[in-house]
């Protein structure tokens, strides 16, 4: 997987990156830069938005259009960069606490108008920045810093949320298996149209200190040992399903985009003479 | 060739603005600014315009400050409520140095309050709304054709500064039609932000070399450059230095105040040889101004001074009309908020700040106002 060429995506004068050790953010960003360098873009013409925590430093290592904004409310803006201005690549990264918790209006409306932007969640699912909270991922009964006696509130299937919100892809990969990772972020961002793409993370500091995962390798075994291809998972019954989450693409079908079509039936309505 | 149009205030926002050269609007319906966001929706696609209706208040705003970042005039507009909900984002446009127009239609509250009803009770949310050490330019229309020419001052200040501008209107303003004269589009002075010169390789999006106004690149076009809205060097990533912490939040400051006289607008009536001076704004301006003139039938020295630009304060105009007035008389649809920036003006003068006050959804009327400065006279 060892790619040479992200370097030149990189902002290199940034690193060391701030991530603890054993985070799986560097992970699932240099698989984005893979798949950018296979797709070939121009790095001018790529813009990456950002939320707030761990994921929101993403944008600054990238030497790309960046913008790191508030959280939960990267979509918004990255909405306003795509509309804009349609022919940037726009890829927003955000985390659990940005994309379903305080930002997940803005998550659902965007599926729902099927921009051509690629949301990439980080989702380890903890509050890690902050220092262990519980967030709308955290699996029912894990430890977390506000959860002290295991969490009562049950979480959030990302994919089924965006699925059910209207985007046109959505995928879901985990830091462990990087061929498949490394696939679904390449054709998330070559997709048109609204692609959401949940990166099962690992935070050892926050989320595997609390729940007998500490060191780093334990938390990337958890997540190997739980993700299942949707083929195999599509042949499992309910009780072997528990404890583990598929991986792979879910949807990935055309639908008019949203720029495209303000193109199409609005400015062009005036150009025919319609309006 | 000048046209002569019936319109309202939130029309009269939505023609100037096209001619300021904005090409995007994020927005949300909210009353009594919807009109607005209707009129952009309309207008901005016949300009090879963006009209987005987000998903909320604060989506509205975001999407206008990304659209911003790509080179383009961007705006949004709300009221009461709604502009709260916008606060986390006018914070970011300060730290950002993003230009973005704002405007706010005043209407009653606190919360909810009183939709349909006039109220100018956002002045110090206006001013301190979003978190922080910030400074703020906000300008007041007390009229149809004014609301036309400081929508497009609005936009110039915001591209000459890098700065969030906020057009504070309220209901009254708004919805009120009057007859406004356009002038050819050429005849307007439009002011557009400052870009960079240099290579991207050497360009930093807060470098203060070429002044406390940075140029600002667009997004797309070689530049690659960082925003955040953590504390930042010229070169635009996260610091904590002290010395760079301070020098930022006072160039922020600085760029804003030592740049005011180039905007300080007001309107002066019978100033100089007023005893009594009424200080009011927006629509009740112009109560008070038929106040003053049947006062000086009366034979009474009432004077009025009307502030355009309300922030950053207007503290030294006030301060030398206190030098030779003996009272002034702040009158504003609210409990008293500009009143605590006359008396803060004053401060140290022998000159007495007085307040007259509403905030029940009805607006001040000229007989109410002359009644308060017969009282104040008479005493």
């Amino acid at each position: 997987m060892y790619n040479e060429n992200i370097f030149n995506y990189l902002r290199t004068n940034k690193l060391p990156h701030i991530w603890c050790p054993g985070c799986a953010h560097g992970i699932i960003t240099a698989a984005i830069l893979r798949g950018i360098d296979k797709l070939k873009l121009d790095k001018n013409k790529i813009s990456v938005v950002s939320g707030i925590g761990c994921s929101g430093r993403t944008a600054g290592y990238l030497d790309m259009n960046t913008l790191h904004t508030t959280h939960g409310r990267s979509l918004t803006f990255a909405t306003g960069i795509k509309f804009a201005k349609p022919e940037l690549t726009v890829i927003d990264v955000m985390g659990d606490g940005d994309a379903v918790a305080i930002g997940g209006n803005h998550l659902i409306h965007a599926c729902r108008r099927n921009i051509d932007i690629t949301a990439i969640i980080f989702n380890n699912n903890i509050y890690g920045m902050t220092g262990g909270q519980y967030s709308p991922t955290t699996p029912i009964n894990a430890y977390a810093s506000t959860a002290p006696f295991g969490n009562v509130e049950p979480p959030f299937d990302i994919v089924k949320l965006a699925i059910g919100a209207g985007a046109t892809f959505v995928a879901r990969g985990d830091a462990f298996h990087i061929a498949l990772m490394d696939k679904i972020i390449e054709q998330a961002i070559s997709h048109k149209g609204f692609s959401v793409v949940e990166i099962m993370a690992t935070c050892p500091t926050q989320f595997g200190r609390r729940n007998k995962m500490k060191e780093p390798y334990q938390m990337l075994d958890y997540v190997a040992n739980m993700a299942v291809s949707i083929k195999k998972w599509n042949e499992m019954n309910e009780d072997e399903r528990k404890g583990k989450f598929p991986v792979g693409i879910f949807i990935d079908e055309n639908r008019s985009e949203y720029c495209e079509n303000y193109e199409e039936n609005v400015l062009k309505k005036i150009e025919r003479g319609e309006k | 060739m000048t046209k002569i149009e019936l319109m309202s205030g939130n029309n009269a926002t939505v023609k100037a603005a096209i001619i300021a050269g904005c090409k995007f609007f994020g927005g949300y319906p909210i009353t009594p600014s919807s009109e607005i966001a209707e009129g952009m929706a309309k207008d901005l696609p016949y300009v090879n315009g963006k009209f987005i209706q987000m998903e909320d208040e604060i989506g509205g705003i975001g999407a206008a400050l990304g659209a911003a970042l790509t080179g383009v005039k961007s705006m949004t507009a709300t009221s009461g409520p709604g502009f709260s909900l916008k606060q986390e984002h006018i914070g970011y446009a300060v730290m950002g140095e993003i230009p973005i127009v704002i405007v706010n239609v005043m209407r009653g509250g606190p919360s909810t309050g009183m939709p349909t009803y006039p109220s100018q009770s956002d002045i110090m949310q206006t001013r301190w709304g979003t978190h922080g050490d910030h400074e703020i330019i906000a300008l007041t229309p007390c009229s149809v054709q004014e609301t036309f020419k400081l929508t497009i001052e609005a936009f110039n200040l915001s591209e000459q500064y890098r700065v969030p501008v906020i057009l504070l209107s309220d209901e009254i303003i708004a919805h009120m039609r009057e007859k406004v004269e356009i002038k050819d589009i050429t005849e307007y002075k439009i002011i557009n932000r400052l870009k960079p010169t240099v290579d991207p390789e050497n360009y930093s999006p807060f470098d203060t070399k070429y002044g406390m106004v940075p140029p600002l690149a667009s997004y797309g076009e070689g530049y690659r450059f960082h925003i955040t809205g953590l504390t930042h060097d010229h070169t635009g990533f996260p610091t904590s230095k002290p010395d760079l912490v301070e020098k930022l939040q006072e160039r922020l400051r600085d760029k804003i105040i030592k740049n005011r006289k180039n905007f300080d607008w007001y309107e002066k009536r019978m100033i100089d040889d007023a005893d009594i001076v009424v200080f009011a704004y927006g629509a009740t301006s112009r109560s008070a101004m038929r106040a003053i003139k049947d006062a000086r039938r009366e034979k009474i020295m009432a004077g009025l001074y009307r502030p355009i630009t309300m922030w950053p304060f207007a503290y030294e105009n006030i301060k030398s009309i206190a030098k030779s007035a003996k009272t002034i008389l702040v009158v504003e649809m609210n409990l008293g908020q500009a009143v605590g920036e006359v008396e803060r003006a004053v401060a140290g003068t022998k000159c007495k700040v007085k307040f007259l006050g509403k905030a029940n959804g009805e607006l001040i009327n000229p007989s109410e106002i002359l009644s308060k400065i017969r009282e104040l006279v008479n005493v």
